[in-house]
């Protein structure tokens, strides 16, 4: 099976609390790109209850999480699922050792329209 | 004394309405805190005379907590209000004396709060921990003297 | 030379699983003036308390300390065995070494030093113990019922039928409460109004029972046996002598406009108006807020029309001042504000229903007459979407992190009610947990799902949308792991309750408390549930704590038996420890009458301060406030607390 050291990691990057989850779905239920995920925001937090941190690393929803934010609103348990997908985004960033944007590049791409949000998360998640 | 084996000695006092329940409740729902924790049960945070602090911290007593009911919830009404200003004035006079003011803590903890009991109480500890021992009104007459004394 | 007993409590594990007892009993036994010391498995049981009375006898203990649970549990138990035993039952003291001992600390050696201790401090206290005698107080033979509702309903027809007087204070227009407004009751589908209104009735005619509606507590003061309660009469505007109730000013008032708290805002209602057609008592109150007269001067149309003449604009709120023995608190709930909960487009969608507006809607009597339409354009729905835990079991500031507990039964019954009337509508429900603990609960359920074809699903619904004339559902399905994006025509949200605004404030006048979410403080949560903190008063229905009709009515009975318990004495022992003034040392500087919140202290003699037992509640403010230390506490004593003091500090 899968360490508890990279649990531990993926819980203490994300500062998520996922023993309160009460399997409600309501993240998922909320989230706007579910139909693209393979592994729903609900699911994301039993697979990291579970330890099966490996195959969240792997898997495609980290680059759909639009970063919205809407789980972590609708829970009514403040699970913060968001942070956790974040958290784990971080991990595989770190893996590889860098970001997949360089900061000199964002000045450029500032726009009003864009929230900053989403350029925080595309840090992590696009290669020029 | 070595810091490392300073083993605080606290008093608790806990109004029976409010606070003592509080505590009870911490029992019941088996929430730990520090054991040096020791409570006397006064009817009314209001019945807490500033002289029992001062006595226990003359005594040897390292911090001394009074627990009430929430202003506004007083069993008695305006007990707590008292007790409040009382203490608000003992703490400037330990100011005056050159005793840390933290060594004395006045919270506010109702029958349901068990959990905010043991919290609180746990905290004081840990601060009394970071003051160290109370040297400074201990009467070391008695404090020296210990067990050996007969009980006055 | 002082005699004390000291009883060292096992309590099965609880105490000897954390506590070395026998080291306590060795080291306690040592302490001077103890006596004897021993241990035992439950000191509480017969064979325990036989063990202390033969103590006493034996040995002529003049004191006893009893190392056991909390005093709040067994003080009263251990006092009385003291008592049969000849010795005064203030002689005794608890030492609490199981909830603030054994169950707090896991170190036995850590836990069993501070068990010691604390039987060191109640001997020491003991020491300076003296015997108090409680005196007597009156009992006046009233009951004051806060609260119309069921609960207050049931109480005060319990508490009446004993023969004693009851005032039931309501603050709407009308008695009845929140079940009034309901439709059918789980799980047998009675007819709310059907076994509601003949109570109403019986309580309106009932010889023993006074109702007082559009009315709140003023202010209290006194204490069990004696209260003094100031209710206010809020000014009707009605002569409740004169007004028939034969409708004709609600019929023509010109003011049609104002949403029907009864009916949750479903239809209007007029200025002037009774809640519901069979409101108790059957009088129109004048909202002033919106009725012209008092905002404009000029109408008076109600005047007009009244035959008997029972209008009185100049009507003004009425005080009155009532004596009674015990009180019962029930003053209900409220559903909570969905202000936070834009997800589900409650503010965006007049086809977004909380459960209370569903209610008025099936219900016969309601705006719609039963019919269950869409409120946006009066059609009938084809599906109709229930969501459960709109509120409830929510750890953020948006909801409550209590379960409501009434939800899942009663949207089971409004989906049986849907169901029954029109077969060919789609009811699906969205569900975290069903919770059905309750007699005939999980069968009621089940026949929503068997009989009637409710679709439940284990899921929740992330946000809803308005677009056009059909409400779009974004939801999951977590048992298929499958998301839904679904159409309905109807949503009714299972909104969280929470106790009534007034909860607080009426608690706090009567010195009894509550709790995180506002609900009211039970003394004991299992042996004591329908008693506040407070002596004399008594807790009934949703404001202690969410409960269906059932729970409630047991309830209110249980806390009637209780008031109907207090009522028959005609003496209350009163509570010896009380203040005292040592005239020897007494300045009569005035300073404690001041901190006394009863008035007990006064300065007749014009030579010293003196303490009316009868008024005295024992606080000890003014003990703490006299500077020549002549007020002292019986039972709680300066030298008592020091005591203690000084045997925890060494």
């Amino acid at each position: 099976m899968h360490s508890n050291h990279t649990k531990n990691e993926l819980l203490a990057i994300s500062g998520a609390d996922i023993d309160r989850c009460m399997k409600c779905g309501r993240c998922s239920a909320s989230c706007p790109s579910h139909q693209a995920m393979d592994i729903r925001p609900h699911q994301f937090v039993s697979y990291a209850a579970d330890g099966r941190v490996d195959a969240l690393l792997e898997c495609n929803s980290l680059w759909q999480c639009l970063s919205c934010f809407a789980c972590i609103q609708r829970c009514p348990r403040d699970v913060k699922p968001a942070q956790l997908i974040e958290a784990a985004r971080l991990m595989v960033i770190r893996q590889q050792g860098e970001n997949y944007i360089d900061p000199d590049e964002i000045p450029g791409l500032l726009n009003n329209d864009v929230p900053q949000q989403l350029l925080v998360s595309a840090f992590r998640k696009y290669r020029k | 004394m070595q810091i490392t084996d300073f083993n605080p000695n606290i008093v608790a006092f806990c109004c029976n309405w409010c606070s003592y329940a509080g505590a009870d409740l911490a029992g019941t729902s088996r929430l730990q805190y520090p054991v040096q924790v020791r409570i006397i049960k006064v009817p009314c945070s209001c019945r807490v005379d500033p002289l029992f602090i001062l006595r226990a911290f003359q005594r040897g007593a390292d911090g001394v907590a009074v627990c009430g009911c929430h202003p506004g919830d007083c069993h008695y009404a305006t007990g707590n209000y008292y007790t409040r200003r009382r203490m608000a004035l003992l703490h400037n006079m330990l100011d005056f004396m050159g005793i840390e003011r933290d060594r004395m803590l006045l919270q506010w903890v109702s029958a349901a709060e068990g959990a905010k009991f043991a919290k609180t109480m746990t905290d004081f500890v840990e601060n009394i921990h970071m003051l160290g021992k109370n040297t400074r009104l201990a009467d070391w007459r008695v404090v020296n003297a210990g067990n050996n004394e007969t009980e006055s | 030379m002082e005699k004390i007993g000291v009883f060292v409590c096992h309590c099965g594990s609880n105490i000897k699983g954390n506590v070395d007892t026998a080291a306590v009993v060795e080291q306690i036994s040592h302490v001077d003036g103890v006596a004897m010391a021993v241990e035992y498995p439950y000191m509480c049981a017969e064979a325990g308390q036989a063990m202390i009375r033969n103590a006493i006898t034996e040995h002529g203990l003049t004191g006893v300390v009893v190392a056991a649970c909390s005093p709040r549990m067994h003080e009263a138990t251990f006092r009385k065995a003291a008592e049969r035993a000849g010795l005064n039952s203030y002689m005794v003291e608890i030492a609490n070494i199981r909830e603030q001992c054994s169950w707090v600390h896991r170190d036995t050696v850590s836990a069993t030093k501070k068990a010691v201790a604390l039987a060191r401090a109640a001997v020491a206290k003991v020491h300076r113990n003296t015997p108090l005698h409680p005196g007597e107080s009156s009992v006046t033979k009233r009951a004051l019922v806060v609260g119309g509702g069921i609960a207050g309903i049931q109480a005060a027809l319990d508490i009446a039928e004993a023969g004693f007087e009851v005032t039931i204070v309501e603050t709407t227009p009308s008695i009845g409460g929140k079940m009034a407004q309901l439709d059918k009751t789980f799980p047998t589908l009675d007819c709310s109004a059907c076994i509601l209104t003949p109570k109403m009735v019986d309580a309106a005619g009932h010889d023993n029972i006074a109702i007082h509606t559009y009315s709140e507590i003023e202010k209290v003061e006194g204490f069990v046996g004696n209260f003094t309660v100031s209710i206010r009469k809020k000014a009707r505007s009605v002569d409740m002598d004169k007004c028939t109730g034969c409708g004709d000013c609600w019929a023509k008032c010109p003011v049609k406009r104002v949403p029907s708290e009864f009916d949750s805002g479903l239809c209007n209602r007029t200025a002037i108006y009774t809640p519901f057609a069979q409101a108790v008592p059957n009088v129109p109150v004048i909202d002033r807020t919106n009725c012209v007269k008092f905002k404009t001067g000029r109408c008076g149309l109600c005047r007009t029309v009244c035959q008997p003449g029972a209008i009185d604009f100049d009507q003004q709120d009425e005080i009155i001042t009532e004596n009674f023995g015990a009180v019962v608190l029930a003053t209900g709930y409220d559903t909570i504000s969905l202000d936070k909960f834009g997800e589900y487009a409650y503010h965006d969608s007049p086809d977004v229903l909380t459960a209370l507006e569903f209610e008025r809607m099936t219900n016969a009597a309601g705006p719609t007459d039963g019919r269950i339409v869409r409120m946006s354009d009066g059609h009938k729905p084809k599906s109709i979407t229930f969501i459960q835990c709109v509120g409830s079991r929510d750890i953020t500031n948006r909801g409550k992190t209590y379960c409501s507990k009434i939800c899942c039964m009663y949207t089971a019954k409004q989906a049986i009610l849907i169901k029954d009337k029109y077969p060919d509508v789609d009811v699906q429900v969205f569900y975290i947990d069903v919770r059905t603990p309750g007699k005939n609960f999980d069968e009621f359920y089940r026949r929503a799902a068997e009989e009637y074809g409710v679709k439940y699903i284990k899921g929740q619904v992330g946000k809803v949308v308005n677009v056009g004339d059909t409400l779009h559902i974004q939801a999951v399905d977590m048992l298929e792991g499958r998301h839904m994006d679904i159409q309905t025509d109807m949503i009714i949200l299972a909104t969280a309750i929470q106790p009534s605004a007034t909860a607080k404030t009426t608690a706090g006048m009567f010195s009894s408390s509550v709790d995180q979410n506002h609900f009211m403080t039970e003394a004991h949560p299992k042996l004591r549930p329908v008693e506040s903190h407070t002596a004399g008063v008594f807790l009934a229905g949703c404001g202690q704590g969410p409960k269906d009709i059932p729970e409630t009515v047991a309830q209110a009975s249980a806390a009637a038996a209780k008031v109907i318990g207090l009522l028959v004495k005609d003496k209350l022992m009163t509570n010896p420890c009380t203040a005292a003034t040592d005239e020897d040392l007494c300045n009569n500087c005035g300073l404690c009458g001041n901190v006394c919140p009863y008035g007990a202290i006064t300065y007749e003699s014009k030579l010293t301060a003196s303490v009316n037992n009868a008024l005295c509640q024992g606080c000890g403010a003014c003990v703490v406030t006299c500077p020549s230390g002549a007020m002292d506490l019986h039972g709680f004593t300066n030298r008592q607390l020091m005591a203690e003091v000084d045997a925890i500090c060494k």
